[in-house]
């Protein structure tokens, strides 16, 4: 059986890989392209480790085949920071200590920036209905919901 | 493995038809991906429907809503209509898995993956919604109560795809809603599930109804019996206690982890009154 060849647009750049059918997008992110910024927890759509955006939506790439990526615009952790230059929400991560082990880390904040780019201004329960499919076993969730919190309310210059 | 994207729908069911039992349609993924992740399917062939511009659209006609078997839950809730009409259908495919879940997920692959306790079919089934399955021998509507037979068994054909899910016009004062009893707030799957549907007349009594369960039986249920407890009465507390006891008449549970057969012969009850007062209050909002 032969590869599909997929062109597709990764962080904004023009990206082409090679694929079988039964490789996810999360096995081709970590395998092939070296993004190994996106995490696998469960492989199964429970635990937001894999989270990305595709043409703007949150998913989890574990749950979308590599071959599905072709024409789609995809939005990884490895864009969120501008360089040397951290996004709000990454900075806010670390000065609220949102995290320990950070397995969870890249699919929170992809996730959260998936939310602010809909919603600048989001409640507290918002936030937490948003990111309930994002599972994290060290931090109690307290101090991310808060990091989120912080980050909107700088992002909105409050 | 192979994959295919057809760009219409008879070339869908062309691709179904070569495949045999081999093929398996493809919408979200969210379901199929699980399964062939964890070896318990293994199909030579996945039809991705996606791409198809047919069922990635909403339509209204005349008052009724066609919605396309690849919207996605996300795009639902987002279409500027649709949940101000069918509040109970939305809120119900809402509830399938996370904010990542639905932005694949779709009604029809939670209708045909086959799971009792799929929540947005008892919203469905309680709407009126008709199913449009597309097949070799061309198109056909089924109501959505005679879709699932039992768990993982459907009455389409293994080289039937459904296109559409048609929501029928409203009249003024009607209204719906949808509950489920999960142990906790998000991300688990119904110990029960109910959907109402409801018209009131001019004077505030009923002259139409469904309620339809989920997680109580073989396959969602529709409650005939619901229909003549509502019908032609003004919904008061007595009512709602005999809507309660015909929901819980209705079941045929088993006992599993999430719940005893008791148990959801009861909630299906608690469930029913509450649903029922939802969509009433909704109905009422609507001059
Ligand atoms: C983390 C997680 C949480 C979940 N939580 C819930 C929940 O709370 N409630 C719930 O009900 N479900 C839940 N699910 C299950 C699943 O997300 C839903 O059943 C979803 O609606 C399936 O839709 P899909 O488009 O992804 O289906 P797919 O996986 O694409 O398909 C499912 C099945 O239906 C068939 N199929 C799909 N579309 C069609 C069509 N148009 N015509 C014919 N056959 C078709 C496929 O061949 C396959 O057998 C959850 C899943 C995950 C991974
Ligand atoms: S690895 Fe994708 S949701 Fe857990
Ligand atoms: S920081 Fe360890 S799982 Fe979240």
């Amino acid at each position: 059986m032969s590869k599909h060849h997929v062109t597709t647009k990764i962080n904004g750049d023009e990206t082409e890989f090679l694929c079988e059918t039964d490789e996810t997008l999360l096995d081709v992110l970590r395998n092939q392209l070296g993004l190994t910024g996106t995490k696998e927890g469960c492989s199964t759509g429970d635990c937001g480790a894999c989270s990305v955006t595709v043409d703007g939506r949150l998913v989890c790439s574990c749950l979308m085949l590599g071959v599905e990526a072709n024409g789609k615009s995809i939005g990884t952790i490895e864009g969120m920071a501008k360089g040397e230059k951290l996004h709000p929400l990454q900075e806010k991560f670390l000065s609220h200590a949102a995290l320990q082990c950070g397995i969870c880390t890249p699919g929170f904040l992809v996730a959260a920036k998936a939310l602010l780019d809909k919603n600048p201004d989001p409640s507290e329960t918002e936030v937490r209905y948003w990111l309930a499919g994002n599972l994290c076993r060290c931090t109690g969730y307290d101090k991310i919901v808060r990091a989120v919190m912080d980050a909107a309310a700088e992002m909105r210059g409050a | 493995m192979r994959y295919e994207a057809p760009a219409t729908v008879d070339q869908a069911v062309a691709l179904l038809s070569a495949a045999g039992p081999d093929g398996r349609v493809m919408a979200g993924g969210t379901d199929l991906l699980v399964q062939v992740r964890t070896d318990v399917l293994d199909p030579g062939v996945i039809i991705d429907i996606k791409g198809i511009a047919e069922l990635r659209q909403i339509t209204e006609e005349a008052g009724a809503f066609r919605v396309g078997a690849a919207v996605t839950g996300a795009e639902l809730k987002e279409h500027p209509k649709l949940k101000s009409v069918w509040p109970g259908v939305v809120e119900a495919a809402n509830l399938i898995g996370s904010t990542q879940v639905q932005g694949r997920a779709t009604m029809g692959g939670n209708l045909c993956n086959g799971s009792p306790a799929a929540d947005s079919v008892p919203a469905l089934i309680a709407a009126g919604a008709k199913a449009v399955i597309a097949g070799p021998k061309g198109r056909r509507e089924v109501a959505v109560e005679d879709v699932m037979l039992a768990p993982r068994k459907l009455s389409i054909g293994r080289d039937e795809i459904i296109t559409a899910f048609v929501l029928p016009a409203r009249p003024a004062r009607s209204s719906d809603a949808y509950l489920r009893f999960i142990p906790r707030t998000e991300m688990d799957i119904a110990v029960v599930g109910c959907g109402v549907s409801l018209t009131l007349g001019a004077d505030g009594t009923c002259t139409a109804a469904r309620l339809a369960l989920g997680a109580v039986a073989e396959k969602p249920l529709l409650v005939t019996a619901a229909q003549d407890v509502l019908v032609g009465k003004r919904i008061d507390e007595a009512v709602l206690d005999k809507l309660g006891a015909a929901a819980s008449a209705a079941c045929r549970p088993i006992d599993d982890k999430r719940g005893t057969k008791e148990f959801r012969v009861k909630i299906a009850a608690v469930l029913a009154r509450r649903v029922a007062q939802i969509a009433l209050e909704r109905a009422e909002g609507k001059q």
